[in-house]
């Protein structure tokens, strides 16, 4: 397991937006985190990236613990966070938000490798390279922040809630390139979605998150097939 | 939650503290009565701000050259046309609107950053105007005389009270007329502009026209405070109106809570009463002379910043919130 | 003749106001934050410039001197009231209002201390080299080798600068930080540090701007002296009108309002030195309300 999380709670101020909830990520594996509005799945991912600071509990990457670690410490161990919404800085051009990626990188040489291999998986920010990237559509911008995510050389994922307020076709490019890179890259990623059918297609593990508590966890198949989850959240 | 019956205004506090006033000046010596005059330009030039700042959330670091246009006005009449005291005041509210309704039209499209340095430039550049010109009495300015307190007062009667009597009820005007247009529909849409400004637009407000309307307001509020400040000082002149006095305007109200109107008297009272405390903390210290003339100016500078970083809502405010917080606190245990 | 002195009056005082306005843009294109204490930071170090001149003699040894000082207090200044500032007023209706009331009340400490610790009378400053004018067919140009030196030290300073923005990590990391602070943190950029070095840099920029504002008048200065208050408006306005967020504009800017400045004074009314600003930038915003570079994207802060 290379990801475990025991026991986390954290805080909104008074209110507890994730309260005890404990998670293990097998190496190389996909968990979709789902959960209505609110559930606190983003918080959850805000305290695995270390912009939230848990109350309690503990946060274990690969043995180390790294609960409540600062983000800039946590990304030079390989944890990447693309947030919800705006990961995408407007102002700067798509070839400077992927730099920004790789800001932090000692391995000045293989950035170039990098900046291909990015391009390669997205072709069309290879074809906006110089722009600035408030010319990109909602999708565009999107792929943009998985590539800046990727810039990084992330061991671990964390996307919360990519397919928001995209057009079902892009979603379904994502979803599908987020499965791709995770077994073509190796990646242990933790995809939170309101999606949650499309999620749970492209997971191994699934996990849903109601009012900041674990309701379940089970294989993703499993999950879909589960009459209380459908009824719940995939609407059948 | 604001309640939508109508409120009262309150007009039967108001009398009660003017006849509050009357009897305390009455009682108090020379001195005091003198700092009670200029407590009360600071009221009504602090509460200018807590309309424009607090409530409109325009930033201006001009007022200070608004106050200056009223108080010209106001002087100039006197001086040239000897006109009765009254409609030179009331000039002085007029004129200090139109200056004010002109800076708010080019202000309307700026705010923040952008609205503070533009006023700042003004601060700077509008009084040196004054030397320009000699109806405006160049350096050395032009007297303001408001005359002779009534004989009905009896002989007894001293000038500096006149002066608090004038200023204290040009203040009690002042401030019942404001928290009267704060509680209207007026303040009402300045908040709403002030906190999201697209949203008020969506709600049917006129932000652009409110925003003009509200430094309108605020200005011909300061050209009384500045008519005032005149009276008390006698003259008018450039050097009545430097950059420090926006400053100080910005400074008391933010000591206010700059959203509290009902604070505004903490402000002026500690703007009028550092200047004596750096002198006496410099006496007992025997201090060297630049010290001392520095040292008000030291503190109204530090007084700033600490209230700005530790008190930002104002005292008033801070404690209303830290109540609340200790209400929800208690409630949630209580759950 | 006289408009050629006149352009050339403009393009000197212009190129200080654009080293100061390239100052507000340094920290406004890292933090976000519009310091009005700049000015009084920039007053400061030309006083650290004066004691390394008294001390060593070399006014080429008292300007990196005095850029080190600069860098320093502006550093100081963010680590200390703008840390303090961002944890407890970021919220409620003072928020907006907040930093630049903050950066006033520092402006009014740092100018009242100077008075304490150096006294308000004039100190003087030599200029380290010629500032009489180029003669040119016998008569004498409003245009001296020290003007020259400012304007060559502009330029250097604008190229210097952009390189470092637009083609470094660090003005990436820098530029990141003031677009979107929590992006930046999540690609490993310790936000905190690069703010304060943005700082440092306008500190930096600032001093140069002081000692080059006393030495290119007649070299005296004072905490009250008018030269400075001009400096901080003027900085603030040419930075404005170049569009806060590009060091070109701050450069135009500069320009633009030195010249104009000058041809108002020489053509309209001497009188007019201290409005002339104030109605330059009415005029700018009304026309051009992005600013001469700036990107139409509203001017709201």
């Amino acid at each position: 397991m290379s990801l475990n999380v025991s026991n986390l709670t954290v805080h909104h101020g008074a209110i507890c937006a994730v309260n005890q909830v404990s998670l293990a990520v097998p190496t190389g594996k996909l968990a979709a985190i789902i959960g209505s509005n609110g559930a606190g799945k983003t918080t959850l991912l805000r305290a695995l990236s270390g912009l939230n600071q848990p109350t309690s509990g503990v946060v274990n990457w690969m043995g180390e613990t790294i609960t409540g670690q600062k983000p800039e410490k946590l990304v030079r161990k390989g944890i990447s966070h693309v947030s919800e919404g705006k990961s995408v800085i407007p102002e700067l051009t798509v070839r400077e938000n992927l730099e920004l990626g790789a800001i932090w990188r000692k391995d000045r040489k293989e950035l170039n490798q990098s900046l291909d291999e990015v391009v390669a998986i997205f072709p069309r920010l290879g074809e906006r390279i110089a722009q600035r990237s408030d010319t990109l559509s909602g999708g565009e911008r999107q792929m943009l922040a998985i590539g800046r995510a990727i810039m990084s050389k992330p061991k671990l994922l964390l996307l919360d809630e990519p397919s928001l307020g995209l057009a079902p076709l892009v979603v379904e490019q994502i979803f599908q390139t987020i499965r791709d890179l995770t077994i073509q890259m190796r990646l242990t990623v933790v995809l939170v979605e309101q999606n949650a059918m499309g999620a749970l297609k492209i997971a191994d593990l699934g996990i849903v998150l109601n009012l900041g508590k674990v309701v379940a966890v089970n294989h993703a198949q499993a999950l879909m097939e589960d009459p209380a989850v459908r009824a719940a959240y995939l609407g059948y | 939650m604001p309640k939508t019956k109508k409120q009262s205004t309150h007009l039967p506090l108001f009398i009660l503290i003017g006849i509050l006033l009357v009897v305390l000046s009455g009682m108090v010596d020379e001195l005091r009565v003198y700092q009670g005059a200029s407590i009360a330009v600071y009221v009504i030039a602090i509460s200018s701000i807590i309309l424009l700042t607090g409530y409109s959330g325009q930033v201006s670091l001009g007022h200070g050259a608004l106050m200056a246009v009223g108080a010209y006005a106001a002087a100039v009449l006197r001086a040239e046309f000897n006109l009765p005291i009254i409609l030179c005041f009331v000039v002085a509210v007029l004129a200090a609107a139109i200056g004010g309704a002109l800076l708010g039209a080019a202000a309307a499209r700026l705010s923040g950053p952008y609205l503070a340095g533009t006023t700042l430039a003004l601060a700077i550049g509008l009084p040196s105007l004054a030397n320009q010109f000699s109806i405006l009495g160049g350096e050395q300015g032009l007297p303001f005389d408001v005359g002779f307190p009534p004989l009905a007062l009896g002989q007894d009667f001293t000038q500096y009270k006149w002066y608090f009597w004038i200023a204290a009820l040009a203040a009690l005007i002042c401030m019942w007329t404001t928290r009267n247009i704060l509680s209207s529909s007026f303040g009402r849409s300045w908040r709403a502009g002030r906190g999201n400004e697209v949203a008020a637009q969506l709600a049917g407000i006129n932000t652009a026209r409110s925003k003009v309307l509200a430094f309108t307001i605020s200005a011909g509020i300061a050209g009384l405070a500045g008519a005032m400040l005149a009276m008390t000082i006698g003259t008018v002149s450039p050097s009545a109106f430097p950059l420090a006095l926006s400053f100080s305007l910005l400074t008391g109200a933010v000591l206010s809570g700059i959203t509290t109107l009902g604070g505004v008297i903490i402000g002026a009272v500690v703007l009028v009463a550092i200047p004596e405390i750096a002198v006496s903390v410099t006496d007992r210290l025997g201090a060297s002379e630049s010290v001392t003339t520095n040292l008000p100016g030291l503190i109204v500078s530090g007084l700033l910043i600490l209230t700005v970083l530790f008190v930002p809502n104002g005292p008033v405010e801070q404690h209303r919130a830290r109540k609340a917080k200790h209400e929800a606190a208690v409630s949630n245990t209580k759950k | 003749m006289q408009l050629l002195n006149t352009l050339l009056i403009g393009i000197t005082a212009g190129s200080i106001y654009s080293l100061m306005a390239i100052a507000f843009v340094l920290v406004w294109r890292s933090t976000r934050v519009v310091n009005f204490a700049q000015a009084g930071m920039a007053l400061l170090s030309t006083y650290f410039g004066y004691e390394a001149v008294s001390r060593v003699g070399s006014f080429w040894i008292a300007l990196p001197i005095a850029m080190i000082g600069g860098a320093v207090v502006a550093a100081l200044v963010e680590l200390i009231l703008m840390r303090l500032l961002v944890k407890h007023a970021s919220s409620g209706p003072i928020a907006g209002v907040a930093p630049i009331i903050a950066t006033l009340g520092l402006l009014g400490v740092i100018r009242s201390m100077i008075t304490m610790i150096w006294g308000g009378q004039d100190l003087r400053i030599v200029a380290p080299i010629s500032n009489n004018g180029f003669t040119i067919n016998g008569s004498t140009l409003v245009f001296s080798p020290l003007k020259l030196l400012v304007l060559v030290a502009v330029v250097v300073l604008l190229i210097l600068l952009s390189i470092l923005f637009q083609k470094t990590n660090l003005g990436l990391a820098l530029r990141a930080s003031a677009h979107a602070p929590e992006i930046a943190r999540l690609s490993g950029i310790k936000v905190d540090a690069v703010r304060t070095f943005g700082w440092a840099l306008a500190g930096a920029a600032g001093a140069v701007a002081g000692l080059f504002q006393t030495v290119n008048g007649n070299g005296n200065f004072s905490p009250d002296s008018i030269e400075f208050s001009l400096l901080l408006v003027s900085g603030f306005i040419a930075a404005v009108i170049g569009g806060l967020d590009s060091l070109l504009g701050a450069v135009l800017g500069g320009l633009f309002l030195g010249i104009a400045i000058s041809f108002v004074l020489m053509y309209i009314s001497s009188a007019l030195f201290f409005i002339a600003p104030f109605v330059i930038l009415l005029i700018v915003l009304f026309v051009r309300p992005q600013g001469i570079i700036g990107v139409k994207a509203g001017r709201r802060a």
